[in-house]
């Protein structure tokens, strides 16, 4: 019994699984942090295009958002690796940003009108235009509100990179796959630690980010005027 | 007109609706599955949060830390391939109900511990004083006023689980995802499929969303 899981542990950790594996955790970071910055980005404004007054670009934003959150990320992986010619990880980093772009714009608009009117017509009051009220009044509250969701999402990001498995892209979780078929992996025991190994890399990824997200909650209950 | 959407493509396509239509059921199928299963885990999950067991507590912390910072492909990998292993021979669809209850009911868990602490102290004090026991105040109070508070996020958790139904692609599911995947590859035709089932998920995801967000504004409106 403790011979076989000592001889899963020998297995997995031998230098050339390891090295690949590493390289399949340096492509999922990779995917995962160029995807969040651009759907912070592409996100902000899709989330100000739905609180725009102009009706054409509200519905634009509106009708992107819905159809966007209801379709799973996986058929959008799918769609950029067999439709267009981008390599395997832009592929995968253009879809996630399709996806997340969408799922950024709530949570964007969501701190932005959770900020009370009377911010608003206090600095309108002030001699405050639209564009400045929204930079140095209404912008800087809802960051910190948001700040805590988003890094939630980001988590979910990280973990959502392991759907590009389904197209065979060179990631953390595509990896355990080639090497869960090496003939070395074969009882039981090999295969769970193998893939607890795994499991913990994401673990440790996520908890980074998601001991974050607490500390933040933790502070923005602090300033916030209610 | 030729190209990806070509009117071709979309006859072809049409001619295999049966295959689709198969998955979509199949989708909606392992999803209510499941579904039922998150509720289950949710709610016996989020009242044992509320006990101070340390024991149960560091348990439940440690499942719901788990399954919420690992990615649901690595989780249907596991079962996948050590169940069979040590003996649990289970079908496709029923590792597909497993994982998705497993993975969504740590995130039910959450919102039942937090609809429940949502309830003001008042309710449980009032209950015990009119001799009411701590599960009769649990089963004929709390909850019913927890249901109301948890329900939108619980909406949104069923989204979430049915577009995570399509992770089952992965082991060959046969679910909607798997479908298009193995159809749009072996016929070559991709734009109408990926447009086809697009469609199908939002047919069955919109819907779920907006009420959620309708029971999100009533909820706000009654507080």
């Amino acid at each position: 019994m403790f011979d076989r899981w000592l001889h899963a542990f020998e297995v997995v950790f031998a230098p050339r699984i390891l090295a690949f594996l590493g390289q399949g955790v340096v492509n999922t970071l990779y995917i995962a942090a160029v995807s969040i910055l651009l759907s912070l980005v592409f996100g902000t404004i899709l989330g100000l295009m739905r609180n725009s007054k102009q009706r054409v670009i509200q519905i634009i934003a509106t009708l992107y958002i819905e159809i966007v959150r209801n379709i799973p990320l996986t058929l959008f992986i799918i769609s950029m690796r067999f439709m267009t010619k981008l390599p395997p990880l832009e592929s995968g980093i253009a879809a996630m940003t399709v996806f997340t772009s969408a799922i950024v714009a709530e949570i964007v608009r969501g701190g932005l009108n959770s900020i009370g009117k009377g911010q608003w017509e206090a600095a309108t009051s002030q001699g405050f235009t639209h564009t400045q009220t929204l930079w140095f009044v209404i912008i800087p509250q809802a960051l910190r509100r948001i700040r805590s969701p988003l890094i939630s999402q980001f988590v979910t990001t990280v973990k959502d990179t392991s759907f590009c498995a389904l197209v065979g892209t060179y990631e953390l979780s595509f990896t355990s796959k080639i090497v869960m078929a090496h003939r070395s992996i074969v009882t039981a025991e090999d295969i769970l630690t193998l893939y607890l190994l795994v499991a913990f890399i994401y673990y440790i990824i996520n908890r980074v980010f998601s001991g974050f997200a607490r500390r933040e909650r933790g502070d923005a209950m602090k300033g916030v005027v209610r | 007109m030729t190209g990806p959407f070509s009117q071709q493509n979309w006859q072809t396509w049409f001619s295999d609706w049966t295959f689709f239509a198969d998955g979509f059921l199949r989708t909606i199928y392992i999803s209510l599955l499941a579904l039922m299963f998150t509720f289950l885990i949710g709610i016996i999950a989020g009242i044992l949060l509320c006990g101070n067991n340390r024991i149960i507590l560091s348990l439940l912390k440690g499942y719901m830390s788990f399954f919420q910072n690992t990615p649901l492909v690595i989780q249907i990998f596991i079962y996948y391939n050590v169940l069979p292993k040590i003996g649990v021979l289970l079908s496709v669809e029923a590792i597909g109900v497993l994982g998705l209850a497993l993975y969504t009911g740590a995130y039910a868990a959450d919102i039942v511990h937090s609809a429940i602490k949502a309830v003001p102290t008042g309710q449980m004090e009032a209950a015990s004083s009119q001799g009411f026991s701590y599960l009769q105040t649990m089963f004929f109070v709390i909850l019913p006023q927890a249901i109301k508070i948890g329900l939108p996020p619980m909406t949104n958790q069923a989204v979430n689980l049915i577009k995570n139904s399509s992770v089952l692609a992965v082991i060959a599911g046969g679910e909607l995802m798997y479908r298009a995947d193995v159809w749009s590859g072996s016929n070559l035709i991709y734009g109408p499929t990926f447009v086809m089932t697009g469609v199908l998920y939002l047919v069955i995801c919109l819907p779920i969303s907006l009420l959620a967000r309708w029971l999100e504004k009533r909820s706000v409106r009654n507080v």
